[in-house]
């Protein structure tokens, strides 16, 4: 398909090429190969790596030079605007001698180029008219084109999906690559295997291939150790299935590290012996941050008419405060934490701490140092010394344990 | 500042003993934090290590060709004492020198704006570490890095290229020396110091180069996080996190930190200075109420040193036993006074006889003798009390619900506080430990004697002595009741009470025996002889130092402006107004009779009314009708001052009107 929109070396091809599709559904290693395989001349660029326009615009340039020539060494090009890479270019593949064959521009994660300037995509795009030379710019994307059109108008790209990976599709994928020692069908059993307990939650092929290769050696054990066949799926299934169920919960959302599961299946332990990253929710505070930080979620999450239902007349007890608010809380926590000014903060810190507070130096530090750790976030800069305004930005649970 | 203090006040010599302190408090606290933060460097070292070894295999084989190649990440949670953890870091940094690379940047968030900026400070900081390592000579090497540096990876990755193939084609002597601490291509070490402020984009955007770079550059992250881990998941999506191969470190709390350099740094007899109760519990209030910072209390530790031998005429005694006691010779006349004028002093004089008394109160050579006497017994008094306090402790960490606190610090400030045994608490305990069982009443006892044992005390043979005559009467009770058991089967009802009986009339002994070796040794300071010398009382001197109230302070200063001042004419009685007050002040006074919205004019009124209220009432007729322009200026000003300091705001309500900012009258 790109084969025949690319067209023979000298003919010109499109300008520019847009393709999308989901994460892993190939885009780079397709265009990566391609152009490898056939030894067109391109130049191969991510947009993240390169965040400014003038690293890119360099490094495209930078990578012109060599690609021909290997033996030369690459000199360092300045190259702050696009007029000037216009110019360069141009220079370049006349240099490099590639007036008759179409130039190949890929651009990895073009999503980041909206960032840039406002020129730079539009000139991306229609950049074969503006150097008028033979050259093709890929641009390849997680998002619909719709996306990127800016709204001054730009030369339409010819877009190009990539659809997701059917099941059968990875399973293909996942078991071409089998290790030397084991047949193929063992492999593919075991992918099978994987998939039925993965596909579920995960379709990204890279992820796929790695709890593979971090499980298959589990799999394989009953294997190595005589008991069982490469045909005995059955018996294989029965020992590995837990193992990968288990792989869900830690391994894939990165609670325990692939090292630690490496080495947990090593010594054969429990991963229960390896708390995950999750299992330390638990804060310590200073005695007053705690309050500070309940009263911050108080403030937050109560409306300012009921401060003195609950603050006066209980004053001092936090427990009926918080069963009154019960009623109010389902509707509020949708709504999310509202702004609330300093002083009110202070004023429920002062009702619901048992004894008196001195409003000490140390008590406003705590609140910047609140600020510092996200627990309690600043709303509006405009004016800090006025009258500062305060979000409290943790959940329930997390008030819950630090209330206890 | 310390050092000019002792100077001013006291001989030079005794100068350089302040002096002295303070670097013995600096260096025992970096060692225990160094003690401390061991276990936790030496996890992340081999870490480190770990991480290393796979990058410099470079292994073809399946399994790590089909692995998606993760950054290895460290979160290190070090708790939210913000405060403490540069100290933590830097010495992190120094350890990773040593052992692992000399390759570590540290990045915070502040620096960081963007990925540019980010990129920036990691280079800078890269290359400025690569002189460090190899000296001078490679300076040419680096300038010319500096003119230009692209801050993008492949710069980083050439950069990197260039130093290790240099490592590798040093002279040989030199390779050797380099590679015994270093490996060939040490991974290159980044610290984020403070993880919950980076902003998500940045740190994505990071990774996510890295990651592609991971082959050519052996990167390791390290996470400095001060809440919990669940912020990295809250922070990177699950795209990017699954590019880390996070580990979690945990260093130790900040309240076991704090316990050990309070059993280290206080609870030492070696240790002349101590601490009063106040003073103490002013200190760990700071510390558990508002910021968990040991460094902070370390600090206010340091103040208390400094405060005691600058405002103390008697701390000159305050050393080691030995010097103690020569300088107690060769005290002057004055100083023999200031000793008299110590009210622990007056008190033992009145309980000596008439004839001592007066040789105490008028002879100095007499009075420097009993000095000696009393510092010495102040000292063994100090061992003994740390021995039993000790024991003590044994006993009541072991009761449920801690009568006595958990902690060490609580009960040695129970015991500084007055006499712990006239207490509720001390009796309760007392029972609680009445009805110990046996397995747990042996294991105190041989901590106890353990206790006793490594004590530098010299009273207590006797004590080890019965402690361990106890604890063979336990043994010969265990044995006793397995004999029987193994002959009778069926044990009466009234033989089984004796036995029952005997075994809790040795504990009722073991309790008394306790409870009279408290009762000998603890008796709080303040009750010794001489305590002046070595304790540090003044917990209000700390408290304005340490918790400062700006807000009180400034209220006092507006509201009572003799207080500062100290102008005899300001010396007024609370409550009325007094002209001769600056104006600021006689327009703060005003402010605080009137509600959230002030109006200007009524104000105006007011503050002339008090001002001319001076100049007598022939002056009050002259400008009743209008004010002044001067009084009008000065109003204004005081208004305008008031403004700056917080106090009032221009209100959007109503043109002529201020808002109040403070709420409550005075």
């Amino acid at each position: 398909m790109l084969l025949s929109i690319f067209g023979e070396r000298q003919q010109f091809s499109f300008p520019s090429i847009f393709i999308y599709g989901h994460t892993s559904s190939g885009k780079t290693y397709v265009m990566q190969t391609l152009l490898n395989t056939l030894q067109l001349p391109h130049v191969f660029v991510n947009c993240v790596e390169y965040f400014t326009s003038r690293l890119l615009l360099e490094e495209i340039l930078m990578q012109l030079q060599s690609c021909c020539s290997e033996t030369e060494q690459t000199s360092h090009v300045h190259c702050d605007t696009f007029n000037d890479f216009v110019r360069l270019f141009k220079q370049a593949v006349v240099s490099e001698e590639l007036e008759d064959q179409t130039l190949y521009i890929v651009l990895d994660r073009a999503e980041q180029l909206r960032e840039m300037e406002a020129n730079i995509l539009p000139a991306f795009l229609r950049l074969q008219e503006l150097t008028d030379r033979n050259v093709t710019v890929v641009l390849l994307s997680e998002i619909v084109w719709e996306l990127f059109r800016p709204n001054t108008g730009c030369f339409e790209p010819f877009t190009l999906y990539f659809p997701d990976y059917s099941i059968g599709h990875l399973q293909k994928i996942l078991s071409q690559n089998h290790p030397p020692e084991y047949s193929v069908d063992f492999y593919a059993a075991y992918i099978n295997i994987l998939l039925g307990v993965f596909y579920m939650v995960c379709r990204d092929l890279k992820e796929l291939q790695h709890l593979a290769a971090l499980n298959f050696s589990k799999y394989c054990e009953p294997v190595v150790r005589g008991e069982a066949n490469e045909r005995d799926t059955r018996k294989l299934w029965k020992n590995i299935e837990p193992h990968l169920k288990k792989a869900m919960h830690t391994v894939y959302l990165r609670e325990i590290s692939s090292s630690q599961w490496e080495r947990l299946q090593r010594d054969d332990g429990e991963p229960g012996q390896l708390k995950g990253l999750s299992a330390h929710t638990h804060v310590e505070l200073p005695y007053y941050s705690k309050f500070l930080l309940i009263a911050a979620y108080l403030a937050s999450y109560n409306p300012v008419r009921t401060d003195k239902r609950f603050f006066l007349k209980h004053h001092g007890k936090i427990r009926k405060t918080n069963f009154m608010k019960k009623h109010e809380k389902t509707s509020n926590h949708l709504l999310g934490p509202k702004p609330f000014p300093l002083d009110r903060l202070l004023a429920i810190l002062y009702s619901i701490v048992d004894n008196r507070v001195a409003p000490t130096a140390n008590i406003f530090s705590q609140i910047t140092s609140l600020v510092t750790l996200q627990l309690l976030s600043m709303v509006g800069h405009n004016d800090q010394l006025d009258g500062p305004r305060y979000k409290c930005t943790v959940s329930l649970d997390f008030i819950r344990a630090v209330a206890r | 500042m310390w050092q000019s203090c002792g100077l001013v006040f006291f001989p030079i010599k005794h100068g350089l003993n302040v002096c002295s302190h303070l670097d013995l408090s600096e260096m025992f606290t970096g060692q225990i934090q160094e003690d401390l933060n061991k276990q936790l460097f030496d996890n992340l070292v081999s870490f480190l290590r770990r991480s290393h070894s796979e990058f410099q295999e470079k292994t073809t084989e399946w399994t790590c060709r089909m692995k998606s190649k993760e950054i290895p990440t460290a979160a290190l949670v070090l708790g939210v004492n913000v405060t403490d953890h540069d100290l933590t870091f830097r010495s992190l940094s120094e350890v990773l020198q040593n052992n692992i690379t000399p390759y570590i940047a540290f990045l915070e968030a502040k620096d960081c704006p963007g990925v540019k900026k980010l990129m920036q400070k990691l280079m800078g900081q890269l290359m400025n570490c690569y002189v460090d390592v190899d000296s001078s000579e490679d300076e040419d090497y680096v300038q010319v890095s500096h003119n230009r540096i692209r801050c993008s990876m492949t710069s980083l990755i050439n950069w990197y290229e260039s130093v290790t193939k240099k490592t590798d084609s040093e002279t040989p002597s030199k390779k050797r020396t380099s590679s015994s601490r270093h490996w060939q291509s040490p991974p290159v070490v980044v610290v984020f110091k403070d993880m919950e402020s980076f902003s998500t984009k940045v740190l994505q955007d990071f990774i996510v180069i890295s990651s592609q770079h991971i082959h050519e550059l052996p990167l390791v992250l390290i996470f400095g996080i001060a809440t919990s881990p669940m912020i990295i998941h809250s922070l990177l999506p699950h795209s990017v996190s699954s590019l880390l191969c996070i580990e979690l470190f945990q260093s130790l709390s900040c309240k076991d930190h704090l316990s050990t350099i309070i059993d280290k740094l206080l609870l030492r007899a070696s240790f002349p200075f101590k601490l009063g109760e106040k003073v103490l519990q002013v200190l760990i209030n700071i510390f558990l109420y508002h910021d968990f910072s040991v460094q902070n209390f370390v600090k206010g530790f340091q103040l208390c040193i400094v405060e005691h031998f600058c405002s103390q005429p008697v701390s000159v005694l305050c050393c080691q036993l030995v010097d103690a006691k020569k300088r107690a010779d060769s005290l002057s006349h004055d100083q023999c006074e200031n000793i008299r004028k110590l009210p622990s002093f007056r008190r033992y004089v009145e309980s000596q006889v008439s004839e001592k008394q007066i040789a105490l109160l008028t002879e100095d050579t007499y009075l420097k003798e009993t000095t000696q006497k009393l510092l010495e017994d102040l000292h063994v008094y100090h061992e003994n009390y740390l021995s039993v306090l000790r024991c003590l402790h044994v006993f009541t960490s072991f009761l449920p619900k801690y009568p006595l606190g958990k902690q060490i610090r609580e009960l040695h400030c129970a015991c500084l506080e007055n006499q712990v045994w006239e207490t509720e608490e001390y009796e309760s305990s007392l029972q609680l430990a009445r009805m110990l069982n046996k397995s747990d009443l042996v294991t105190m006892l041989q901590q106890c004697v353990e206790i006793f044992v490594s004590s530098s005390g010299k009273e207590f043979d006797n004590t080890v002595e019965k402690l361990k005559e106890f604890l063979t009467q336990f043994q010969k009770l265990e044995g006793g009741c397995k004999t029987d058991l193994y002959h009778l089967q069926k044990l009466k009802e009234s033989r089984r009470y004796k036995k029952l009986t005997k075994f809790e009339m040795l504990r009722f002994d073991v309790v008394d025996y306790i409870d009279s070796l408290v009762r000998n040794y603890l008796v709080p300071a303040n009750h010794k002889t001489l305590h002046e010398i070595a304790y540090f009382n003044t917990a209000s001197v700390l408290r304005e130092h340490l918790n400062a109230a700006p807000r009180i302070a400034l209220h006092t200063a507006l509201n009572n402006p003799y207080r500062y001042l100290k102008n005899q004419e300001l010396k007024s009685d609370e409550g009325s107004i007094s002209n001769k007050a600056p104006d600021i002040c006689i327009v703060y006074k005003l402010h605080l009779e009137c509600g959230r919205l002030i109006n200007l004019v009524d104000w105006l009124e007011a503050f002339s009314t008090v001002v001319m209220a001076a100049e007598g009432p022939n002056a009050d007729a002259a400008s009743s009708d209008q004010v002044d322009d001067i009084i009008h200026a000065r109003f204004i000003r005081a208004v305008s001052e008031l403004e700056l300091l917080g106090f009032i705001k221009p209100s959007k309500q109503k043109t002529d009107h201020v808002a109040r900012l403070t709420w409550g009258g005075c």
